[in-house]
């Protein structure tokens, strides 16, 4: 653990860690405007509105009411997911995958799939070799294959998610895997609501491998389905709810430890301090200020973190509330501010995934 | 870069042009000469009149003698060199210089090029020859089709040399604008394809064929050919250009992406041409405007290492051709043979031609392209597609948040960057005269962040860009955020802000005015009744109202912010007439009391204008409700009817019978014996105002000028009307009307 040499913090800036790095969030600036009457009559008007007044009417609905739910299930095991081929599966786990949200996909079409394929590798190879023409099915060294992750939804209409591989074609051996990235839409129904049928929903995409070969293969799909990649980055605020609905979770062992890490701003480096925990009392400790059986609470959430501030000042005399929480890792996953994420535990990958596409959905929105 | 392609073929318009430009200059010349053969006939030195160049050419002798030398020029080329004779050369030489000059002055005459092309490339004359003249091969305005088709045929027959073939492919690029039709000479494109093979033709070959391509020439084999030659000779510019052209054209075949350095794709083959292309154009002018040019700017300006999104804030206009075959499995043969009508967005080049081809338009495959076209934009504002909009809306709604700079604290080139896209955005709002939902959304989330400083004229354009709904749902979300800006802010920021609620005013009222009467049932989805929408407006105006008054006091009734409040209230006083909405809003007493008193004659002057249209504004209101009083679902409240006549009767008190206040204010005589104006009472009037003083002092000097007191008094009676026309004449207009439609005559003091 480090500890930095001087902390200049103060009580005066409690909270600040929630609010910071949130630049984004109208909300901190607002907080006083009352609110919550604002959408009372919209309802109605929107009856049999078109998709787009329903894209407003939600937009003001986020804007106008707190940005998130202040209560969240606890992830659970999902039915369908029994469906989804358990090898897929664990090709996604414990790899890192860097998130995107991703506007609606128009007119694509889950039957073209090899058409799709074909498509892209021909746009990767020219793409590759600038200036050189290249003719689409031609043979080239690589290979790009779509296919669907069947079951991987969190309910019947969310649309089916896919999975996007581009191997090196060599010879002698099968193609080693040089990128991945996965498209998906867990319960993603506020969003389903606002589009028509010649839209895919599919807000959170998950990619692993260079970033140049994204950039490609993201440049495709905008140009092909009018549709906009976004970085998903991470605030603290939804860090901490990470951290208390992946602690929530039962688990039969613990394979990983609980690990925060905060950034502490200083000149010239900035400073990290982490905190490891055991995850079993990490459990415990989230067990003991827990009180709604299946769901977190927007209170839970802050009282958990809160524990862990005064456990971690009484030792250290640190107050972390003034620092900005960066990365947090728990047996089922870790995510971090910057958008990256791992999935460790399969068993709670669609919970994990449904936070994820609500972040998605709300950065698109 | 200098890749450009004239879609001559393809575009009706410019074939009409050809063809009025062929029938004027044939009209021109008809009296003299019906056809070639006539001239033939006719082929004597004698003949002068025949061959008229440019009849409306003032030293028409000269000109028939150069006529004359020409008609014996080609006529010798034609009949081919004669043999033994010792002058032969000198006779060749001084035939040709006749050619050339007249070519290089005038240009030469279709059928003079039709003869002239046969000559040079059947290889009766040596090279040299053959080559000066083709180099003057150019056209007073056209090149008949046929002529060429001719000279074509002369290629296949092998008797000139390669260097007459490049020279004449050069010719045929360097011309193309010129030839009056290409649908045979696009036939013959098998042909030219064909000629590629030939490494030293190689790029002129492909520039011909770049401007000659059209979407049915592009087919497999034709890809797989070119491919193959690319792969022969490596990456050649010109082979670039072709197979770029081939991608657009389609791109389910072939994928290629262009380098980021520009480059010259074709060596301009023009460039012994080029004076002479220029004077063609001249004398063409009128027939010919500048070539429709489709600019091949490197298809993916974004190099690797940097941010992939962050090349260019909108995309490139690019058809949605990629979707296309997406239907089928495969892509059958016949789907490339079988040519598609429909007119890719690339070729899309003017306002007809879109008029044209609205039903078989392919849409960009990017919507957000559609902000840097007009004439797209003419296309999304008729169609009202639902899904087109989503599009837009979503690709705008990310690039915004994304753009945005106060996001992402960024420097200031960004900044820049970040205001320019958002005056296209606002360009494309008037042009549309429609807001987008996506602006209403940033603005939603951006405002409650904004310090009122960045981006300024652009944020409080978007405002007044919101599309109309319901304004309490608005307020909360919007306008109070503004509000805390606009008490805390300068006067310049509440003038803009003022400005801007004023232009959203006007554009709600605009769009109401139009949804009402083109839908009578109201698909408005926000507000189901007139009643609704009307609350609305009334709303928004009473805010503004509200903001003016406490502004006012905010900034000692300034005279400056006190001209946009009335210049708000000039829209709010027209409503009912000018937009034929049931609304009548009086402007509030902070406001109205404030501009009454004005020192400002400017003010005043306003003020009466304003009282004058709300004066029409309720009589009208008042009649309509006397004639449909069952059917009117809407009636002005008795309220405002009375709160209109107190002003009025205030005004007429301060500005004419000198009765100031008569009713609801009473002023402590005390105070008013402190100020030493006793007789308050006679200080307002038309002649006492303050800020009519100065007019009266200057009228009565202009009187009587020798007086050495100005007794404003004297301003009574007949002076009084006279005052009042120079009042007028001083362009004191609202006055004037609020005067004539408020007072009568019968009340002169």
């Amino acid at each position: 653990m480090l500890i930095p040499s001087r902390t200049e913090t103060g009580s005066a800036r409690v909270r600040a860690a929630k609010l910071g790095g949130q630049t984004m969030d109208p909300y901190n600036a607002s907080e006083s405007t009352p609110r919550q009457s604002a959408t009372s009559g919209l309802k109605d008007y929107f009856i049999g509105a078109t998709p787009l007044q329903r894209r407003l009417e939600s937009v003001r609905k986020q804007v106008s009411v707190l940005p998130t739910p202040s209560r969240r299930k606890i992830p659970q095991c999902s039915q369908l997911q029994e469906d989804v081929d358990p090898q897929k599966v664990a090709f996604l786990l414990h790899k890192q995958w860097t998130l995107y949200s991703l506007t609606p996909l128009y007119k694509f079409s889950y039957t073209n799939l090899k058409e799709y394929s074909r498509l892209l590798s021909a746009f990767i190879a020219a793409e590759k070799q600038k200036g050189l023409a290249v003719e689409v099915g031609e043979d080239f060294n690589i290979k790009v294959i779509f296919s669907t992750l069947l079951g991987m939804k969190g309910t019947q209409r969310d649309p089916e998610a896919f999975l996007v591989q581009i191997l090196s074609k060599s010879q002698n051996r099968e193609g080693k895997v040089l990128w991945t990235g996965w498209f998906c839409c867990i319960f993603g129904d506020s969003l389903l609501e606002t589009v028509s049928e010649d839209f895919t929903c599919l807000p959170l995409f998950l990619a692993n491998g260079a970033e140049s070969n994204t950039a490609i293969i993201g440049t495709w799909f905008q140009k092909t389905f009018d549709c906009y990649f976004s970085p998903l980055a991470i605030n603290a605020f939804n860090l901490s709810w990470m951290a208390a609905m992946w602690t929530a979770c039962k688990m039969d062992h613990y394979m990983a430890t609980t690990e925060f890490f905060w950034s502490v701003p200083c000149s010239p480096q900035s400073l990290d301090i982490s905190y490891a925990i055991h995850p079993e009392d990490a459990k415990a400790l989230w067990d003991s200020v827990h009180k709604t059986p299946g769901e977190v609470t927007q209170e839970e959430v802050d009282l958990f973190m809160d524990c862990l501030y005064s456990h971690f000042h009484r030792h250290f005399k640190i107050h972390l509330s003034a620092t900005r929480l960066i990365r947090v890792s728990t047996p089922v996953a870790s995510a971090h501010t910057n958008g990256k994420i791992k999935i460790l535990c399969h068993k709670y990958l669609i919970g994990v995934l449904a936070y994820l596409t609500e972040l998605a959905i709300f950065q698109i929105e | 870069m200098f890749l450009y392609r004239t879609y001559t073929v393809m575009s009706p318009q410019k074939r009409v042009k050809n063809s009025q430009a062929q029938k004027r200059t044939s009209q021109g010349r008809n009296t003299y000469q019906t056809s070639l053969s006539a001239w033939k006939v006719k082929e004597k030195p004698s003949d002068s009149n025949i061959w008229k160049q440019n009849p409306v050419e003032a030293h028409e002798h000269v000109d028939d003698q150069a006529e004359d030398t020409l008609q014996m020029a080609v006529g010798y080329f034609e009949k081919g060199p004669i043999k033994t004779s010792q002058r032969k050369n000198t006779i060749l030489e001084k035939h040709l210089k006749t050619v050339e000059n007249v070519a290089w002055i005038n240009g030469l005459a279709p059928e003079t090029i039709d003869i002239l092309l046969n000559v040079a490339l059947s290889g009766k004359f040596g090279n040299a020859i053959n080559t000066r003249i083709l180099k003057c091969m150019i056209p007073t305005t056209l090149i008949s089709e046929d002529s060429v088709v001719k000279a074509i045929s002369w290629l296949c027959v092998g008797k000139c040399s390669g260097n007459t073939k490049v020279l004449f492919y050069r010719w045929l690029v360097a011309m193309f604008d010129f030839i009056d039709h290409k649908e045979q000479i696009n036939l013959l494109y098998g042909f030219f394809f064909a000629s590629l093979q030939d490494d030293a033709l190689c790029p002129y070959v492909c520039h011909l064929l770049y401007l000659l391509t059209k979407k049915d020439n592009v087919k497999p084999f034709r890809v797989r050919k070119l491919l193959d030659l690319q792969a022969k000779m490596g990456m050649q510019p010109h082979l670039q250009a072709l197979l770029s052209l081939y991608k657009f054209f389609a791109p389910t075949l072939i994928s290629v992406s262009l380098p980021i350095r520009k480059k010259i794709y074709f060596k301009n083959s023009k460039d012994l041409w080029d004076s002479a292309v220029l004077a063609v154009r001249l004398r063409n002018h009128g027939h010919f405007s500048e070539p429709l040019k489709l600019t091949l700017v490197p298809v993916d300006l974004h190099p690797l290492k940097r941010k992939w999104n962050s090349h260019s804030v909108i995309p490139k206009l690019n058809s949605g051709s990629y979707t296309k075959g997406h239907g089928k499995k495969e892509m059958s043969l016949s789907d490339h043979l079988s040519c598609n009508r429909s007119l890719p967005l690339e070729q899309l080049q003017s306002f007809p031609l879109l008029l044209q081809n609205i039903h078989c338009l392919e849409l960009p495959s990017q919507m957000g392209s559609v902000l840097n076209s007009s004439l797209l934009l003419h296309y999304i504002n008729c169609v009202r597609d639902e899904s087109l909009l989503l599009r837009l809306y979503h690709w705008l709604s990310q690039i915004l948040q994304e753009e945005c700079i106060w996001y992402k604290m960024n420097d200031y080139e960004h900044g820049k960057k970040f205001t320019n896209f958002l005056d296209t955005i606002i360009r494309a709002e008037c042009f549309l005269q429609e807001g987008f939902y996506s602006c209403e959304a940033f603005l939603y989330k951006s405002i409650p962040l904004w310090d009122g400083l960045c981006c300024r004229s652009q944020f409080l354009q978007l405002v007044s860009w919101i599309p109309f709904s319901s304004f309490s749902e608005v307020k909360p979300l919007l306008f109070d955020h503004l509000a805390q800006l606009f008490f805390t802010s300068t006067i310049y920021f509440k003038c803009s802000v003022l400005h801007s609620l004023k232009e959203l005013l006007q554009n709600w009222l605009l769009w109401l005015s139009m949804d009402i009467h083109m839908k009578p049932t109201m698909s408005s989805p926000l507000e189901t009744t007139l009643g609704g929408s009307m609350n609305s407006v009334a709303t928004l105006i009473h805010y503004v109202g509200w903001l003016s008054t406490t502004a006012m006091r905010l900034e000692n009734n300034s005279t400056f912010l006190l001209h946009f409040v009335l210049d708000f209230y000039k829209k709010v006083c027209d409503i009912y007439i000018n937009h034929d909405l049931p609304l009548v809003v009086l402007l509030p007493p902070g406001i109205f009391y404030a501009s009454l008193l004005s020192l400002d004659t400017s003010i005043l002057n306003q003020l009466c204008y304003i009282m004058h249209r709300y004066h029409k504004n309720l009589i009208a209101a008042k009649k309509n409700e006397l004639v449909q009083k069952a059917k009117s679902e809407f009636s002005f409240s008795s309220k405002t009817c009375q709160q209109f006549n107190h002003y009025l009767t205030t005004m007429v008190g301060c500005l004419w019978t000198s009765k100031p206040f008569e009713k609801g204010i009473s002023i402590d005589p005390k105070i008013l014996e402190k100020s030493g104006v006793v007789k308050f009472k006679n200080s307002l009037n038309i002649v006492h105002h303050p800020s009519l003083l100065s007019y009266a002092a200057t009228f009565v000097l202009q009187e009587s000028p020798e007086e050495r007191t100005i007794n404003m008094s004297s301003i009574q009676g007949k002076k009084w009307n006279w005052y009042l026309d120079y009042l007028f004449s001083e362009g004191l207009q609202g006055l004037k009307f609020f005067i004539r439609s408020s007072i009568h005559h019968s009340s002169v003091p």
